[in-house]
C-alpha cells in the first residue's frame, strides 16, 4: 500500500507532467486564461489518463513485450516497434468513446467539456503517460495509480497557472512581453518552484 | 517561385511555430541542455514535418472529414516509428537521451497543426516546402536556446570546452541553473520578448 503512495506522490509533486517534464505544454499555455476552463479541462485529462494509462499497459504486457505472446504460442515475437501506433491508436479511440459516452449519459458535463475532449488526443502529457509506463515497467496497478496520479499533477500546475494569470490583467507589462513571453517567464518560475520537491525520497 | 519562398522562409521569423503560434512546445523545453540532442531532434522533426505535409496533401481529397485526424495520426506515427527505428539504429546514444520524447514527436503540435492548416489545403509541392518551413521555424528556435543553455550551463559548445569552467581548473564559474530545464522557459520568454520588440505586429492585444 505505501508503494502506491509514494508512486501517487511523486506522480503528482516529483514528476509533475507540465512542470517536471514539459509535457502537454502547447494546451498548458493556450488554454490556462481563465481558472474554469482550466479546470474543466484539468478533469478532462485526469479522465483520459487514468483510462489510456492502463489500457495501454494492458496491450503492452499481453501483446507487444518481447515474449507476451507466448499465450498464442509465438514466444519470440517482439511487437515493441509498433508501440506507437498502437498506443495513439488507444488514445484516440478513448477520447472518443469518452465524448459519446458523456454525451449520452452525463450531458451536463459534455457540454462543460466539450470543445476541450477532442483537443486531448493530441495533448502529449497522455502519450507521455503511456510511454513512461513502458520505459519503467509498471505492472497493472502501479499504472492505474500513475495514471491518475500524473494527470492530477497536470490539472494541478494548469489551474494554479490560471489562476496566476488572471491576476497578471491587473499588470503592466511591456509590449514585447504581453501574453506569451509573460506566460513562459511564470511558467519558469512556476517550474523552478515545483523543483523543491525534487529533493524528496520517497 | 516566390510564393514558394514565401512559403519556406515565414515560419522561421513572421510566423515561427514556437514564438507565434504556440505549436510544439513541449520538447523544446526538455531537449535543449545539450546541442547535440537538438540537432537530432530536429532533423527528426522536419522529416516527419515535411513527409507528413506531403502524404497528407497527396491523399486530402480522398479522406472523408470525420475520420481524418484518425488519418492524419496514422501517417504521423508512421513515420515517427521510422525516424525512432533509425536512431536506434545509427545512433543508439542519442535515442537513448532523446528517451520519449522522439515518440512523442506524435503529439508534436507542429506536426498535426500543419496537417491541418496547410497540409489539408494546399498541393503537395507547396505543402512539402511548408512543412520543411516550420521544421526550420522550430530548430531555430532550439539551437537559440540550447546554444546559451549549454555555453552558460557547461562553457561547452557541442562537448567541446569553449570556457574552461573552474572545477576543470578554468576561470568560468557555471550558471547551474542553465542546464536546469526552467531556464529554458526563461530562454524562450526573452526570445519571444526580442522577436516581438523586433516585428511589432506580433504583440498580442491588451485584454
Amino acid at each position: 500500500m505505501e508503494h502506491y503512495l509514494s508512486l501517487l506522490v511523486k506522480a503528482i509533486f516529483i514528476e509533475n507532467m507540465a512542470l517536471a517534464f514539459f509535457l502537454g505544454m502547447c494546451t498548458f499555455l493556450a488554454v490556462s486564461k481563465k481558472v474554469e476552463t482550466a479546470v474543466g479541462l484539468g478533469v478532462a485529462v485526469v479522465a483520459v489518463q487514468t483510462l489510456t494509462v492502463p489500457l495501454n499497459n494492458l496491450i503492452y504486457q499481453y501483446f507487444l513485450k518481447a515474449g507476451a505472446l507466448s499465450w498464442l504460442g509465438l514466444g519470440e515475437v517482439d511487437l515493441t516497434f509498433i508501440g506507437l501506433i498502437c498506443y495513439i491508436g488507444v488514445i484516440a479511440a478513448v477520447v472518443q468513446i469518452l465524448e459519446m459516452v458523456l454525451d449520452r449519459h452525463v450531458p451536463s458535463l459534455y457540454n462543460a467539456l466539450g470543445i476541450f475532449l477532442p483537443l486531448i488526443t493530441v495533448n502529449c502529457a497522455i502519450l507521455g503517460g503511456s510511454l513512461f509506463m513502458v520505459e519503467r515497467d509498471y505492472n497493472f496497478a502501479e499504472s492505474v495509480v500513475y495514471g491518475f496520479g500524473s494527470g492530477t499533477g497536470w490539472a494541478l500546475a494548469i489551474a494554479a497557472l490560471a489562476g496566476i494569470r488572471e491576476k497578471m490583467k491587473y499588470a503592466d507589462v511591456p509590449d514585447g512581453l504581453r501574453g506569451l513571453g509573460l506566460t513562459f517567464m511564470i511558467t519558469g518560475l512556476m517550474a523552478m518552484a515545483f523543483m523543491a520537491f525534487s529533493g524528496i525520497q520517497l | 517561385m516566390s510564393k514558394a519562398r514565401d512559403v519556406l522562409l515565414d515560419p522561421l521569423f513572421s510566423k515561427n511555430p514556437i514564438g507565434l503560434q504556440i505549436l510544439g512546445i513541449c520538447s523544446a523545453l526538455a531537449v535543449t541542455s545539450k546541442l547535440e540532442t537538438v540537432v537530432a531532434m530536429s532533423l527528426a522533426v522536419i522529416f516527419v514535418v515535411a513527409f507528413s505535409n506531403l502524404s497528407i496533401s497527396l491523399i486530402r481529397r480522398q479522406v472523408p472529414d470525420s475520420i481524418r485526424i484518425i488519418v492524419e495520426i496514422t501517417i504521423i506515427a508512421s513515420l515517427v516509428i521510422i525516424v525512432d527505428q533509425f536512431l536506434k539504429a545509427f545512433a543508439f546514444e542519442i535515442s537513448k537521451q532523446l528517451s520519449v520524447f522522439v515518440g512523442l514527436i506524435i503529439t508534436n503540435c507542429i506536426v498535426l497543426g500543419r496537417a491541418e492548416a496547410f497540409a489539408m489545403k494546399n498541393p503537395p509541392g507547396l505543402s512539402f516546402i511548408d512543412g520543411i518551413g516550420n521544421g526550420l521555424g522550430y530548430s531555430l528556435v532550439l539551437f537559440l536556446v540550447a546554444f546559451c543553455r549549454e555555453l552558460l550551463g557547461a562553457g561547452k559548445l557541442f562537448g567541446l570546452t569553449l570556457l574552461p569552467t573552474v572545477s576543470e581548473g578554468g576561470w568560468y564559474l557555471p550558471n547551474g541553473l542553465m542546464l536546469l530545464p526552467p531556464s529554458a522557459f526563461f530562454i524562450i520568454g526573452l526570445l519571444i520578448w526580442v522577436l516581438r520588440s523586433w516585428k511589432k505586429e506580433q504583440v498580442e492585444e491588451e485584454n
